[in-house]
């Protein structure tokens, strides 16, 4: 089935939050924000603005009824700076106004005098100065200390891998609307919209049941909206609250480029060991996260870095360690992967040293130590694996030594162009480590004339969500799509959500979706059963018919659902979701925190054109793991698009902030994210296809976040092919590639 | 009072010139298919259609209206996605995007659709390279874009049944598009006349081409501005040439030069450095004048013309002179020019038989970014000797350079491996690069010294 919306979505009908036609008398919003990383507040000059036409009123933390607190796991961050400024872009003052224009052109007249504190942009420098978030926290399995005297071959190194701007196309945005008895009606672009009106409660001083929280769709969010789509519909709600008027902010692309947090940075250290038959015994690393100014979801983050420090391979000897630091930069957050691509470079990376040393191929090393069922992770779940069978797949379908040679003679035979070819497997952990975070909820009402409505906890962004809730609804009724409509989500139809993330939205809302329905569909078999005076056992929907013992009886499903509501049998379910089995004790750092894994293996073909140091992606080959995909349209989908996505991250997209903390990379032209020449030429994907039980909907493995680690293998590819022009060059691991990167690596004496 | 048509309807008003068409569609006439992704031309969320009669014929063109002054619109019939749809089915673009799934948050999808759109309008050739062309100022975040090159894929094979049948008439009857563009341009003859006889003549003080760089550096600025309309004046078009000499008026665009035949016929690979240099919405926009007095010192075709020695007639109205573009850059973004003044027309040399040129390009994304560095040489040879080179370069200093001292370094002698690596010296001792977003000073350095040698390789005179 196609992604339900593309029929409005390619005419231009969809509404995103800033089509949502205004109510008379709306204001516009536009924030002031922190031109300077640390200081304190000496004083803030509002008149001139004030004085701006159109201007109605500005708001500054003083303005605030409640707590001035957004901070979700950690209370950390003001809603709006009151004495102290922590990054640039650091919202300090609402302008309120009649027209954009007029709030934007205000905003320019605010002025701010600061005294200056020192900046802090690098996290090494943030742990030296014992500025962390949370305490360190440490993964462990085996015993590295002893086995380091087992290891014929140790290697240590360093990694940085930069951040990633979301770059949504819809920028961030909220419009709030006063409703009577002081209520207010958020419209906000979040993924998160429990957690907009959570922190709206607190910040108003008001009951959560008094915020109502509505989302139709994003325009992208890839976690960029899961925590940070907050403050704008707060600060929204604190002006409609104040002056009683619907107040709307819709973000301008450089505004949200330089007050929302993005991808953290890490810098980190490893040291690897490995026998003589290249088994890896013991590794070790200490991840040093750029978590930002504030916790926002900075320890979620470095608990998945942790995860997955050992991507897809089994070492018995690991020892991982992680310090979030507090840096002068926009608090960094949720990005598809969350913290996992980090852990996973820094493992490639040791590997990759560890080849290039042993002069070996990487390969050699990654396929010996792949994950195996009965294998234990480091946080003590035992591995589902299937990492063998993609990998072997993998080398089979795609004939990994047809490609390695094709590399070798496309090397010899150029001198001014080099081909690098590396394999990246994946593994990534589905649910939110977070245990209770795991739980969704689904409301679905039948209506009298057969159609059916459907709210969830998920939030619809281009991942097909809402798509895979109408497939299971109309599968378990057995009824034609066509009479199901997907709702908006909204907090006072289904309450206390999780935030649509951690790739298991469609796991979560599917599976309530599915008790909720088949809830109503025992009642609805119940009301047949009488009919006929049968069992209800005997009672079947089939294609919109009702059958008995398998015959098809002449009660359609308008009739069936007209009966039973005559009869008063209810046609609405709300039913509640949580998957069974897990568990995480972080006392001791150990658990069965996944309902389950996926695996996947990519093969990245790269040329690179060594006078220019530009290059291409040829290939990338994929066998990914998908369980059996309920959905293959939207499933490759999202494979190829979050595989492009990595690629990005790991190639051209390159965030520079200065030294005072100052994004310089803030605007689309500054900031290069993949355009259609730049996605590989060929993008090809099998789906390990595997009979397996798991906990996924239908058995449908969650498919947002793990294929963006395939995007890895981009730069080990670039890295190999470096090395085939310049064997002595030595390349830092340093992500992402850029062209100067390359090309500085390509000349280097 | 300007006067259009956007879509089917008629538009006649009196909103400031300078508003971009952006906030005309979505704020004034709550048109909301067309979507706010960058408002500095980068993303193509906001892509419409302008069309305008041309020798007779109507002719669209893909454009970012978030760029583009609705001054810019007199008399022509600006094209929303709601401009081509059909009441209720799916044209066939929105057919194979929907089909292919190369649609999922959808919020570039209408900029994509109207790309298409106006490929399926314009006269080119129906294969899935130059349709994937005409979607290259589009950003989509979610796809991977694959799907989107099969849904192009899909649209050029069905405009492979055109034929040489007339464009308008092909993709109303195929219901590509709504039959009502067949009848926009008699209502844009009648307009024309109309909107022309209205037109204020009094000399204005700003003044806006494209309007490219000038609505991502000054929008707020311009959208209340007293403007003039380059565009307006059709003595400021074309492309000509007298002999050797090529003059371009200053109203002339990247694509009018991509769709010229006298320049293909000097450049041989003119559209392939095209292809380098932005997008086809914005090269639809953007002026080579504009290029010029914007003064960028990354400025691709100032560099392009720097190593041509294009030379600029400019004019205050009354007088013009004539000014050596080489010597129009006096520092950064400071130029040889009064406020009063505008490049009237350009004049180049068209290289000659004897003569090589060659144009390269490097930026963090090949396609639709700034260059880190750009450079392009202009070589009079006599057999393997150089009688003169003309060397330019632009990302290494502050404005946009003509490397004089390593042109001349280059006089007389005969090219080879050791002169390259003592003319990249040369350059080194008159560059100045700085480290920003686009590159270390070091890189840069590297990366010119590179491509000076590329030249050479490029026309196979090392």
């Amino acid at each position: 089935m196609k992604n339900i919306d593309s029929y409005t979505h390619v005419r231009g009908e969809s509404v995103y939050l800033d089509d949502i036609p205004l109510v008379n008398g709306t204001l516009f919003a536009s924030v002031y924000d922190s031109p300077v990383a640390h200081g304190k507040i000496k004083s803030l000059h509002l008149d001139e603005a004030m004085k701006m036409p159109g201007v109605v009123r500005i708001f500054t933390a003083t303005d605030i009824p409640g707590e001035n607190q957004i901070g979700g796991i950690i209370a950390d961050e003001e809603l709006l700076a009151s004495t102290h400024v922590h990054f640039c872009g650091m919202p300090v003052a609402l302008v309120i106004a009649t027209s954009d224009e007029a709030a934007k052109a205000a905003v320019k007249k605010i002025k701010m005098e600061i005294e200056p504190l020192p900046i802090i942009t690098d996290p090494r420098e943030a742990k030296e100065k014992n500025e962390l978030i949370i305490p360190p926290r440490t993964f462990q399995l085996g015993d590295t200390t002893t086995a380091w005297s087992k290891c014929d071959h140790i290697f240590e190194g360093q990694t940085e891998t930069n951040g990633q701007e979301h770059l949504y196309i819809e920028t961030q945005g909220a419009y709030a609307v006063p409703q009577e008895n002081s209520a207010i009606r958020i419209y906000s672009s979040t993924q998160g919209p429990t957690q907009v009106q959570r922190s709206t409660a607190r910040v108003l001083n008001m009951p959560m049941n008094y915020i109502e929280v509505d989302t139709t769709r994003l325009g992208g969010g890839f976690g960029g909206k899961e925590d940070q789509a907050t403050t704008w519909g707060v600060l929204c709600a604190l002006a409609a609250y104040h002056l009683k008027k619907p107040v709307k902010y819709s973000l301008h692309r450089m505004e949200d480029m330089r007050m929302t947090g993005k991808r953290h940075p890490y810098s980190s250290d490893f040291k690897i060991g490995l026998d003589k038959e290249y088994n890896i015994l013991a590794y070790e690393a200490i991840f040093y996260q750029n978590a930002g100014a504030a916790a926002d979801l900075s320890p979620a983050v470095l608990e998945r870095t942790l995860f997955h420090c050992t991507n897809s391979y089994f070492i018995p000897n690991v020892k991982a360690t992680a310090y979030s630091c507090r840096t002068n930069l926009p608090p960094n957050t949720a990005f598809r992967g969350f913290g996992g691509p980090q852990g996973m470079f820094v493992i490639e990376a040791a590997i990759a040293k560890a080849a290039e040393k042993l002069n070996i191929s990487p390969i050699v090393i990654q396929q010996q130590n792949l994950l195996r069922t009965g294998d234990e992770f480091p946080y003590g779940q035992i591995a589902q694996s299937e990492a063998n069978e993609c990998w072997e797949k993998a080398v089979e379908l795609y004939d990994l030594n047809k490609l390695q040679q094709e590399v070798t003679d496309y090397n010899s035979k150029n001198k001014l162009s080099k081909r690098g070819l590396a394999l990246m497997p994946i593994c990534f952990g589905i649910s939110f480590t977070k245990t209770l975070m795991n739980q969704a909820r689904a409301l679905v009402h039948v209506y009298t004339d057969g159609s059916v409505g459907i709210s969830t906890a998920g939030v619809e962004m281009g991942q097909g969500l809402n798509t895979k809730i109408l497939q299971v609804a109309a599968a378990i009724f057995s009824i034609n799509p066509e009479r199901i409509k997907v709702n908006t989500t909204n907090t006072y139809r289904v309450a206390n959500t999780s935030p649509t993330a951690a790739s298991a939205s469609s796991d979560l809302n599917g599976k309530a979706t599915e008790i909720a329905c088949l809830a109503i569909l025992q009642r609805l078999k119940e009301v047949a059963a009488e009919e006929w005076k049968t069992e209800v056992g005997s009672v079947k929907i089939k294609e919109d018919w009702v059958f008995v013992n398998d015959k098809q009886t002449d009660w359609i499903w308008n009739k069936l659902v007209q009966t039973a509501f005559v009869k008063r049998v209810s046609l609405s379910e709300h039913a509640h979701y949580a998957p069974p089995g897990i568990w995480f004790d972080a006392t001791k750092e150990k658990g069965h925190p996944f309902t389950y894994h996926v695996y996947g293996t990519a093969i990245t073909t790269v040329t690179i054109d060594c006078l220019r140091g530009i290059y291409e992606v040829d290939s990338v080959k994929i066998v990914h793991d998908f369980g059996k995909s309920m959905n293959p349209i939207i499933d490759i989908g999202q494979c190829e698009g979050a595989l492009v996505q990595g690629i990005g991250w790991m190639t051209m997209e390159e965030i520079l902030y200065d030294k005072e903390g100052k994004l310089k990379s803030n605007a689309l032209s500054t900031y290069k994210v993949p355009d259609i020449y730049s996605v590989p030429k060929e993008i090809s994907i099998h789906f390990l296809e595997t009979e397996k039980d798991n906990l996924a909907i239908f058995r449908s493995k969650a498919v947002g976040e793990p294929p963006l680690m395939y995007g890895i293998g981009a730069y080990f590819a670039l890295h190999n092919a470096v090395k085939a022009f310049n064997p002595s060059a030595i390349i830092s691991f340093d992500a992402p590639m850029t062209p100067e990167k390359v090309l500085m690596s390509l000349y280097q004496q | 009072m300007i006067q259009f048509i956007l879509n089917e309807k008629t538009i006649a008003t009196n909103l400031p010139p300078g508003m971009v068409m952006l906030d005309f569609i979505r704020y004034h006439q709550h048109l909301t298919g067309t979507k706010i992704g960058c408002r500095e031309g980068d993303c193509g969320a906001c892509t419409i259609l302008v069309g305008e009669i041309a020798n007779g014929e109507m002719h669209y063109q893909s454009m970012t209206s978030c760029l583009m002054p609705i001054g810019n619109a007199a008399g022509k019939h600006i094209v929303s996605i709601e401009g081509i749809n059909f009441a209720d089915e799916l044209n066939p673009i929105q057919q194979a995007m929907a089909d292919e799934g190369a649609t999922q948050c959808g919020f570039c999808t209408p900029g994509f659709v109207m790309s298409l759109a106006g490929y399926c309008l314009s006269s080119t050739e129906p294969n899935q390279q130059i349709a994937i062309e005409a979607i290259d100022g589009n950003i989509c975040r979610c796809t991977g874009y694959k799907p989107i090159e099969r849904a192009a894929g899909k649209v050029a094979t069905i405009l492979k049944e055109r034929e040489g049948e007339e464009v308008t008439a092909f993709v109303t009857r195929k219901k590509i598009l709504p039959g009502y563009f067949n009848s926009i341009k008699d209502k844009l003859v009648l307009m024309r006349e109309e909107a022309i006889r209205t037109q204020d003549p009094e000399l204005r003080t700003f003044l806006v081409g494209g309007g490219t760089d000038l609505y991502v550096q000054q929008h707020a600025a311009i959208t209340n501005a007293d403007i003039r309309f380059v565009f307006d004046h059709p003595e400021l078009n074309g492309i000509r040439n007298e002999g050797k000499k090529c003059f371009l008026g200053s109203s002339v665009t990247v694509s009018d030069l991509k769709a010229s035949p006298i320049i293909n016929e000097a450049f041989p690979d003119f559209q392939e450095v095209a292809k380098l240099i932005s997008s086809t919405p914005i090269r639809n926009m953007a002026t080579i004048a504009g290029n010029f007095i914007n003064a960028s010192p990354i400025g691709d075709f100032t560099i392009f013309f720097l190593a041509l020695d294009a030379q600029l007639i400019l004019s205050d109205g009354n007088t013009t002179r004539e000014l050596p573009l080489r010597k129009l850059y006096k520092g950064y973004k400071l130029l040889d020019k009064k406020p009063e003044e505008h490049i009237e027309q350009i004049w180049f040399e068209l290289p000659e038989k004897n003569s090589y040129f060659h144009f390269e390009k490097v930026s963090k994304r090949t396609h639709l970014d700034i260059a880190s560095v750009n450079s392009a040489i202009h070589l009079k040879m006599n057999g393997d000797s150089v009688i003169e080179a003309s060397l330019s370069a632009g990302g290494v200093g502050p404005v946009p350079m003509f490397l004089q001292k390593t042109s001349a370094f280059f006089t007389g002698k005969k090219i080879n491996d050791q002169l390259i690596g003592e003319a990249i010296e040369v350059m080194k001792t008159e560059i100045s690069p700085i480290s920003d977003a686009r590159g270390s000073k070091e890189y840069k350095t590297l990366l010119l010294g590179q491509l000076i040698k590329v030249h050479f390789i490029e026309r196979r005179l090392l």
